[in-house]
Formats: structure tokens, sequence, C-alpha cells
């Protein structure tokens, strides 16, 4: 059932996504993200779930060296399950990839960050030399595109972070 | 070493049998697989070792292969890697794809390391994980002969498909040489896929 975020509306994503020649999702579904699946399940976009996140990025590479143009679309608790897979394959192999990151606990913008899986999300990318936006608005979705075409231009992995303006 | 099973005591042989049918299948390649691989393949330039990233060989098959519907794509994994990313059995077997073959080397050990069991040792059973996750097709051979009298009908059958090869461990050996580095392959074979 699609829940109505009215902070960030799954067709304004859907409309980036498709606006940069997305053509697949690989994605796990998360508190901040999981309402989009409907309007997903109904775009053009093929739809790749997986079991465990770290398996999106190798699924994206392999995707990637076959000629297509996936994101990935899991939570900040599954990136830092996915560690080595971003290592390994993201940065060794400079994939030219989009992260869409679901930002569990994130406060809003200028509160301190409502949990561990906040505070350690932006200085994890940092560390990574992994750049990253925030998208908590259909008025911030714009990074969606422009942190995907950051990654090709670039030919490294790019992110925007998804923050729900509640804690619903 | 010899454990009381079942098993092809050469590894190599059995990638030799794959080797020999192979035509222009892309050929991904784990940890394990990729020290017997390199002096067998006849398309060295359609391999891909994706190491490194806790094995996730069989996702990486995953992806080509749906990029690619109209390439074959063989997994060539192994049980420690497919251990670490058993999920990802769920993920293939829910994408279906017609063109994937997942073959892993089953030797209960953890070679790379010195040859440590797995956890898996002895009680694991990946054609019934497989079975079970939702692949329509696995098989196990422990015999050079099975495996060569079976395979052309495996090739030609359902997919995605999971073959186990129960091979001896040999323990830890010095790293063969051979296979293009990661990126590079990556590189040549997307280029390649760009132009057929």
């Amino acid at each position: 059932m699609a829940v109505l975020n009215a902070a960030l509306q799954a067709a304004t994503v859907l409309d980036e996504l498709g606006r940069s020649g997305v053509t697949h999702i690989v994605w796990l579904p998360d508190s901040e993200t999981g309402y989009m699946y409907e309007a997903m399940r109904a775009s053009p976009l093929t739809l790749v779930p997986v079991c465990r996140e770290g398996e999106s990025m190798a699924i994206a590479a392999g995707l990637i060296m076959g000629g297509k143009r996936p994101v990935v679309l899991i939570q900040s608790t599954g990136l830092y399950e996915s560690g080595d897979s971003v290592r390994g394959l993201c940065l060794d192999l400079q994939l030219p990839l989009l992260l869409m990151i679901g930002y569990r606990g994130y406060p809003g913008r200028g509160r301190p960050p409502a949990d561990s899986a906040a505070r350690f999300l932006e200085p994890i990318l940092d560390a990574w030399g992994i750049p990253h936006y925030l998208v908590d608005s259909d008025a911030t979705c714009h990074h969606i595109s422009e942190a995907y075409e950051q990654a090709h231009a670039t030919i490294h992995p790019a992110a925007v972070l998804i923050g729900k303006e509640y804690n619903g | 070493m010899s454990r009381g099973r079942r098993e092809i005591a050469e590894p190599a042989a059995a990638l030799q049998v794959l080797a020999r049918a192979r035509t222009d299948e892309i050929v991904v390649l784990s940890e394990s697989t990729r020290q017997d691989w390199p002096p067998l393949s006849t398309r060295p330039e359609l391999d891909i070792s994706i190491t490194g990233s806790m094995g996730k060989a069989s996702s990486f098959g995953l992806g080509l292969a749906l990029a690619r519907p109209d390439m074959q794509v063989w997994v060539l994994d192994s049980d420690g890697a497919l251990l670490m990313n058993l999920g990802s059995l769920v993920t293939i077997a829910r994408a279906k794809p017609a063109n994937l073959i997942h073959f892993v080397y089953d030797n209960e050990a953890y070679d790379t390391t010195g040859g440590q069991p797995t956890p898996g040792a002895g009680i694991a059973d990946f054609t019934a994980l497989a079975l079970g996750a939702g692949y329509p097709v696995a098989r196990a051979y422990d015999q050079l002969e099975d495996l060569e009298r079976d395979l052309a009908s495996i090739l030609a059958g359902p997919r995605p498909a999971l073959v186990v090869l129960k091979v001896a461990s040999l323990g830890r050996r010095p790293m063969v040489g051979g296979m293009r580095p990661m990126r590079e392959a990556f590189a040549a074979i997307r280029e390649y896929l760009a132009s057929v």
C-alpha cells in the first residue's frame, strides 16, 4: 500500500530517475523509502529485490558491465553491512553508481542525529570519498539526477541520503 | 586430503570438463575457482574474477545475466564464498535469469586461508539449499564421469541451475597468475558487450 509522504513524493523521485535514464532499481525496502514500492512497481523501471544489501552493489556492477543504468536503494544500516561491497566493487571498480540511502534516524535539518545510524552515515561516506547530498523533500529531489550525473561524469559512486521530515 | 567422502580428487579436472564445453559464455569467478580456471580457459577475454567483496560473484553474475539475456553467464562460485552470500540463492531464484548457470566448487574448506573447514563442512547441502530457495534445477557431482555425462543436458536445461562440484581441498596454494585484474576485465568486457 502506498503511503503518502507529503515531504517527498515517490513520483518526484521516479521522475528524477527517469530523467537520468535509469533502467533498474536494486533495492531492499526500508522505513524511509518503503512507501515508494507501489510507485516503483508501476513505473517502467525494473525492480531487483535483494535479500541483503551487500548483494545490491554486486548486482548493480553486473548490470553496468552489461550496459544498463542501475541505482541502488537501501537503508544506511544496510550500507554499513555492505562495507566490503562498497570498497571492493563500488570503489575499486570505479562504478558510476548512484547509491540512494535511506537516512535512518534523520532528525531534520539543523537537529542532532537521532541515533548512531544517523550519526555515522555522513562520516563513513566521507571516509570512503563518496560525495553525498540530502534529499528530504520534493524541493531537494533535483540532487538525485545531479548526483547520478556526477557519478557518471566522475566514474565514481555518489550518494543521495533520503531523509524524512518526520520520524513517523 | 581424504575426508572419507566421494569427491573429485583434482578440482581443476572438474573445471576442465566445463572449459571443454564452453563456447561464448561469460565466466564470473570467485576467489577459489580463479586459482584453477586461467590455464584452462579457452576465452580468457570473457573471464572476470569478482574478489574482495565477500562472496559476491553470484550476485555479480545475476546482474550481468539480467542486463544481457541474450548472453549466457556462468558463475564459478565456491562453497565458502556462497556461504557468505547465501541469500543470493533466493535473490537469483526470484529474478529467474534464464541464462545463468551457477557452478559451485564445494571443497568444504577455506583453501585460500589454509584449508580450515567451513561451517558447512559435512552438513550443508547446497543442492537442497538451492532447490529450497527456488532454483528449478540443482545437481551435485562427485565423479568426473557423471559430470561429463550430464553436462550437455545441464547446459540445455532450465535456468537458473545450480551445479555443485564436490572437489578435494588442496589447502593453501601459491596464487596463480593469468587473470586480468578485476577492473581491467570489467572495462574490457563492458566494451565488448557494448559491441555485440
